[in-house]
Parts: C-alpha cells; structure tokens; sequence
C-alpha cells in the first residue's frame, strides 16, 4: 500500500543554517506520525516541504504517492494544512472563511456549503459563524484553521503544532477532533514540542533535533528510553546534593540529572507515591532539608537529556551536570 | 484542439480562483471601511489646503487653480491608492494567509490578480469620493459626459496597472507599515515632480523634462483634457507625452501590467520560501 509521506534525505539551508540535515520519514496511510522537536529543530520546514510551500536543496518526497516536486500541483489537491499561527481571515466571518477555502479547493458550491455548515457544528462554531473571526478566542481560531484544513477532506493532514499557545480544555477538545479524524482513514503527520500530545495522538514518533531524527518509536518505546516518572527535588543547601544522591540510589532506575545551579536532582524512577514516601524518609534519616519535591512524568525535556545530554530549551550543554 | 481547450480551462480557473480571493477582499473593504477613511484623508487634505491656501499664489493663465488641482489630485489619489495592493499582501503574508493559499490547489496567480482586481473597487470608491470634493471646491466636468466616463476608466486602468508595481513590493517586504513608509519616500516626490500641482513648465532646470516625461504627468493631463478643465487658449504643451497623454498613459499602463504581472506572480509562488 502506498504510504500517507514518505521523504528520503530532505536537506534544507537557509545561509548559513541548515534546518535540515537529511531527514527521512514514512507515514503509513491512516496512521499519525509526531515530528516531535524543539523549537528550530526544522519541524516547520519539513512540513513546509512537503506541502509544497518551500523547495529542499536536496531529497525527494511523496505524498500519497504524489512527488511533491514534480507534481507539487497534485500534491495541493491531496493535502489540508494547518498552521502554527492560525491562518484564518480575521475580517471574515468563521463561515466566509470556510467558504473561501472550499471555493479554492475547487469545490462546487453545494459541496462547501454542506461541510461548512457540518463542520462549523463539529467544532462548535455555530454560533459564532456569522461574526469576524477577530471575535474569536484563540482556541476558537484554532478550530477553524482546522476546520479550513478538512473542508476538502484530503486524504493527508499536516498539522504544525495545532495546540501551542491554547489552554489544557482546548487542547483536548483539538485532540478529539484530530482522533476522529484519524479513525475515519486521514494519514497525519504533525509536529509538536509536547511528548504528551505525540503520545495522545501519534502511533510513531520521531524525535528531530538540529534537522535530524535523533529517535523514531512508539511512545512507549521513546519512554522506555527516559525512564517513564521522574522524580525530582529541590535541595535547600546545595552541600546536600551529594548526601541527597546517595539516599537515592536505591529507588533511581536510570541516570542522575543534577543541576547544581538550581539545587536539583532529577532521577528515573518506577513507583510513583510509594517510591516516593520511601525517599522522603530516607532523605529526612539523612537530615537533608527539602524545598521542594515531586514526581513528575516524561516531558521532550527529559527525552531531550537523554538522547542530546542538553535540554530542549538550550542550545549549549550545561557545563554543571555531574552524571549521564 | 486539445491545447486550446486546457488553455481555456485553465484561464477559468484563473478567473474563477481570483474571484474568490476578490470577493473576500471587498468584504474586507465593507467591514473595514476607517482604512478608507485614513487612505482619503490626506488628498482631501490637499484638495482643500491646496484649493484655498495656494489658489491665489499658482497662476493658470485664463483659468482657474481649483479646476487645475483636482486631476492632479485624481493622480495623486490612484497612485497613492496602490499602496492599498500592497500593504494587504503583506499584511496576508505576515498573517500566514499567503502560506494557507500556497498550499490550496488554486491558481499560482490568482491571489495577485484577485487583490489587485478588488482593489479597482477600492480605487473607484476613492475617486467617486475625491470628485465630491472637487464639486463642492469648485471643480467641474465641461467636456462630455462621454470624455469624462473615458477619463475615470483611464484613471482606473492607471490605477490598476500601478497596483501591479506595489504588489510586487508588499510581497518583498515583512510588514504591511513597510509597505506605506516605503511608498511614502517615493510616492511623494514623483507625484510632485509632475504637472499635478502645478504647471509643468513653470518648473526649474532638470525637473521639467522629469515632469514632462513622468507618466503621473500624462495621466494628470490626460484627465485635464477629457473633463474640459483646461482654459481655451493654453498654448500646446512642448513635451511628446503631454501632447499624446491618453497614447502615453495607455503605453505605461500596459508596460506596467506587463513587466509587473508576471514578476508580482513569480514573487508570490516564492513568497513562503522566504
């Protein structure tokens, strides 16, 4: 069977930057792929590529078979993107957009204006369909960029980031719609810098970093690598991290992460509560003084630390970290 | 036949694709009618300023500064109005809407050509609005109503040629302010250097065989002479262009389109890649 995207050794530069450095990827039909990465880790360029808006230096892709550089034309007819920043007119009314969009898909009237009118009700738009969407709230406006992007029904969906910015409430409903979407056959491929939404919605993940995979699995299998919860605090006198790290040892089930700037120890653990309380009582044996403790669960951070030995959020390694 | 008929089919998708984004864009205008508001305020500025303050000082020998100026201000106002192209397919560019439309099966050109299609509307209001202001200065059409329709659709058609050039711009720049600051540097002074305000040949050395070749002047006089508003027994002007202004404002406009169209269209498929 044909895959939803397939790409081979996709390089883009733009100057001197390289936003991608030769980065593959397959999607099944009817399932979802997570580019997940942080920012600037070329997610938006792949997906720019392969929705035909940008050109690589070097690669080739296909979607639903479709080459997008020799057909980039066909490629459009197969495809609804929805962007970061959504891209919805903000003069025109949430039912004026979907219209324009359906009407540039070439559909025949009748057609835009029966799924304008099912989707404005899916994403519970109804009753703000008549206003400027400049009306809207952001996860309003998000709905709709949505919206825009199945108005045609395309086969694949690229989603770029569909959730950055929006409340938790929001965010799930999004999750909803996109589920639906990929039970009724949509190949996805979308991006994120939240492993919890590649873990809500993707079947593979692929872990993208300075342009290139650094990981591809399921979620379960990229948490596998981090260790699943993490249990973290916060020392008072960093003279005690030491101590601290010794009380711990029993329950770690991977590597130590210890920022001393910021009197923290970080530590896989399996447990939860109980490992939890056992630790406590060890550290308060030990007589180390906690400011503050808690487990938490895998975030891109801690997949990050381990596959880059950095954080997501920093571009040069921490010169404090004492244990891999 | 095969090639003519895909030909065919192809120019109406064109078509049908530009009226879509030109039906959005003139919903804009009518939900966001203060741009208009802002865009006419500074000819209807002129149109009074110059109407009262220099009407004593600009002599036109057997006629009239108003019935002079307002041309000039028409010119002035079309010009300037492309500024309108522009600033929109920035602001679409900077919004992400040029992103969503570059991966919509559309037509490749029918975004520039809508925009610049609905932007005659735009041009027409604005001078529908700037003749009402000429007719309570003063301003009146002595020519034919005939002569006078021929000189709105030459400035219409200037209109439209010249919101080709700006496009091209809104596309190249980040933000639509860009687009009317840039437009402001150079706007001004070539709608200056012209017969727009004053008499072409009461202007110094070099800048009067500027004036006289500048396509802004042609249109100025060709408007002059369609709405009756020069006084008999103006001597012929010297220069080619402003004795042939209707020839050499339709040369300009189809140079314009011509040069614009395409280079406006290949901006736009490379708009994203930026």
């Amino acid at each position: 069977m044909t895959p939803g995207v397939e790409a081979y050794g996709l390089v883009k530069r733009y100057g001197s930057v390289t936003a991608l450095a030769g980065l593959d990827l397959h999607v099944p039909t009817g399932t979802v792929l997570g580019l997940l990465g942080p920012n600037g880790a070329g997610k938006t360029t792949a997906v720019s590529i392969l929705t035909t808006l940008v050109t690589p230096d070097a690669g080739s892709a296909r979607v639903a078979g479709v080459d997008v550089l020799a057909d980039p034309a066909g490629v459009r007819r197969l495809i609804g993107l929805s962007g970061q920043y959504a891209a919805v007119d903000e003069h025109l009314s949430g039912s004026e957009n979907l219209m324009m969009i359906g009407r540039l898909y070439r559909l025949p009237r009748a057609v835009v204006r029966e799924r304008r009118d099912q989707l404005l009700e899916t994403f519970r738009l109804t009753d703000a369909a008549d206003r400027p969407t400049r009306t809207y709230s952001g996860g309003m406006r998000r709905r709709l960029d949505l919206a825009g992007a199945l108005i045609a029904e395309p086969p694949v969906l690229f989603l770029d980031e569909p959730t950055t910015g929006l409340d938790p409430r929001s965010r799930t409903e999004l999750w909803d719609i996109i589920g639906e979407r990929v039970t009724a056959g949509t190949t996805v491929l979308l991006t994120t810098q939240y492993l919890e939404e590649a873990d809500q919605l993707a079947d593979d993940i692929v872990v993208i970093d300075h342009g290139r995979a650094i990981a591809r699995g399921t979620s379960d299998e990229l948490k596998r690598l981090v260790g699943g919860e993490h249990l973290e605090i916060t020392v008072a006198n960093p003279d005690d991290l030491g101590r601290a790290r010794t009380a711990m040892e029993p329950v770690a089930t991977g590597a130590f992460r210890i920022r001393t700037d910021r009197h923290e120890i970080s530590v896989p653990v399996s447990g939860g509560a109980e490992t939890l309380s056992t630790v406590l009582r060890e550290l308060h044996a030990v007589g180390v003084q906690l400011v503050d403790v808690g487990v938490r669960r895998p975030t891109l951070d801690d997949v990050f630390m381990e596959l880059t030995g950095r954080d997501a959020t920093e571009d040069v390694p921490p010169t404090d970290r004492v244990d891999h | 036949m095969a090639g003519l008929h895909t030909v065919l089919r192809q120019g109406r998708e064109v078509l049908g694709d530009a009226a879509v984004i030109a039906t959005r864009n003139v919903i804009r205008i009518k939900r966001v009618p203060d741009v208009l508001v802002f865009v006419l305020i500074q000819p209807l500025m002129f149109v009074v300023l110059f109407a009262y303050v220099f009407s004593g000082s600009i002599d036109i020998p057997g006629g009239d500064y108003r019935e002079f100026l307002i041309a000039g201000i028409f010119a002035q106002t079309v010009v300037f109005g492309s500024t309108f192209t522009g600033a929109g397919l920035a602001e679409d560019m900077q919004k992400g809407l040029i992103n969503r439309f570059r991966s919509l099966p559309m037509s490749r050109s029918a975004v520039v050509a809508g925009r610049t299609a609905s932007d005659v509307v735009y041009n027409a209001i604005s001078i529908f609005i700037m003749s009402m202001a000429g007719l309570l200065v003063g301003w009146r059409i002595r020519g034919s109503l005939l002569d006078a329709a021929i000189a709105f659709a030459l400035l219409l058609m200037f209109a439209y040629a010249f919101s080709w050039v700006m496009a091209c711009v809104g596309l190249l720049v980040p933000t639509p302010e860009v687009v009317n600051n840039a437009a402001f540097v150079v706007l001004f002074p070539v709608t200056f250097i012209a017969n727009t305000f004053v008499p072409s040949d009461s202007l110094p050395g070099p800048l009067r065989p500027m004036a006289e070749w500048n396509p802004i002047s042609a249109i100025t006089q060709a408007s002059r002479e369609l709405f009756g508003n020069i006084p008999a027994g103006t001597p012929p002007p010297d220069a080619w262009p402003l004795q042939h202004p209707v020839a050499y404002t339709l040369i300009w406009t189809f140079v314009l389109i011509a040069v614009f169209a395409p280079l406006a269209t290949r901006l736009y498929q490379r708009a994203g890649s930026r």
